[in-house]
């Protein structure tokens, strides 16, 4: 072998080894490559299994909160209806109150009226009139007067809490009792409570009418202690007695006198007949 | 359950006739009326009560006679009793309390407070 020959072949087999050399570096650096990526990769599996758990979390918590949303409404929806049941709760509450008060008041003015017209004899339409006028009313101090047509005084006829013979007779169209039985009008004491007892000025006066004719009046003097001041059902009553207790007292005059006159001519006709 | 039967004492026809209407409204209940305290032991005498209703002003025998009379009588003391009555001061409710009234109820009354103190003393609902 000549030495060119030789010079020819080392360089070749230098040559050879350099490449082999970066042969096994570029492996050695792909190898790492490689343990590099393979890690990454589960770096990145790892970070993406994080990843499912937070999307998954924030879905829930999307729901969670649409539902907590629904609930509020609901729970808005319920108050309001409490709300609501309590006002037509205490619409009947109220609505039951009057009710009763209205039926204790037409149970009174029925009872009035059907007593005063359950007997024909006049004492006892002004026993009742008296007792509806302390049981009902409330009153303590009161008198009965009625009207004598033919002189035109009025004159006390029963009374509860004064002496009859304590109460004046008054001329019609005197003072205030004559007033009130001229006129026709009720008259109610502005103050019932600071009211001073004066027995020609009453602390009420009820004229007793059939229609506009004017027969009697009540007069009040004191109210019972529990009885402060009047109600609306005492008006009533009291319109009912002026109506009423003058027609009871009126028919039970006739019928007086018709039995009278009858036992009159009843005796005239024994007489004859005897 | 055999009807409650309720004694209303009270010399106004009315006042019996409203304290009656009052008591419509119970179911079971049957009325028996006196007018005055004899009257009310007469009656007792021969027919059994749950509740007596008693005014005080009455002829006869007033209400309270007639309260220390049951309270008094080993076969009427427990039967309940209510005061109906016009007399509204405290010393006349305390005294018919002592002698062993149950209830006072003062007059004009209310249909439904006589309804709701039969009710109690009844123990009906
Ligand atoms: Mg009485």
């Amino acid at each position: 072998m000549s030495s060119e020959e030789e010079k020819g072949l080392t360089s070749r087999a230098d040559e050879f080894l350099q490449m082999f050399k970066k042969g096994a570096e570029f492996t050695q650096e792909l190898m790492k490559e490689n343990e590099r990526l393979r890690y990454r990769i589960l770096q990145l599996e790892g970070e993406l299994q994080g990843n499912d758990i937070t999307v998954a979390m924030a879905e829930e918590n999307r729901l969670l909160a649409a539902r907590i949303e629904e609930l509020e409404q609901e729970k808005e929806e319920i108050l309001r209806r409490i709300r609501q049941i309590e006002t037509e709760n205490n619409d009947f509450a109220t609505r039951y109150v009057e009710i009763e008060e209205e039926n204790n008041n037409l149970a009174n003015l029925y009872i009035a009226s059907y007593q005063l017209h359950s007997t024909l004899d006049f004492r006892e339409v002004l026993q009742i009139i008296t007792e509806i006028i302390i049981n009902l009313i409330g009153a303590e101090e009161f008198a009965v007067m009625l009207l004598d047509e033919k002189t035109g005084f009025l004159g006390a006829v029963a009374a509860e809490g004064i002496a009859l013979e304590e109460l004046q007779k008054v001329r019609l169209g005197e003072g205030l009792i004559g007033t009130i039985a001229s006129t026709g009008e009720n008259f109610f004491a502005e103050d019932p409570e600071g009211y001073v007892r004066d027995l020609l000025s009453p602390m009420v006066c009820i004229p007793l009418k059939i229609k506009d004719h004017v027969i009697g009046v009540i007069v009040i003097y004191k109210l019972l202690l529990q009885k402060r001041s009047f109600a609306p059902v005492d008006f009533e009553l009291f319109t009912l007695l002026a109506g009423h207790a003058a027609t009871a007292i009126f028919s039970a005059k006739i019928y007086a006198d018709s039995e009278r006159r009858l036992s009159t001519m009843q005796g005239f006709i024994n007489l004859l007949t005897r | 359950m055999a009807d409650k039967r309720i004694l209303i004492v009270e010399d106004s026809p009315t006042m019996r006739q409203l304290i009656a209407y009052s008591l419509k409204r119970l179911s079971g209940v049957s009325i028996v009326e006196a007018g005055d305290g004899v009257e009310a032991l007469k009656k007792m005498a021969t027919e059994t009560v749950d509740l007596i209703l008693t005014d005080i002003n009455m002829p006869i025998m007033d209400g309270l006679k007639l309260v220390s009379l049951v309270r008094g009588d080993a076969r009427l003391r427990n039967i309940p009793i209510a005061i109906i009555t016009t007399e509204g001061a405290a010393e006349d409710r305390e005294r018919a309390l002592a002698l062993g009234a149950n209830d006072y109820i003062v007059k004009p009354i209310q249909s439904g407070r006589v309804l709701a103190v039969a009710r109690e003393l009844l123990g009906i609902s």
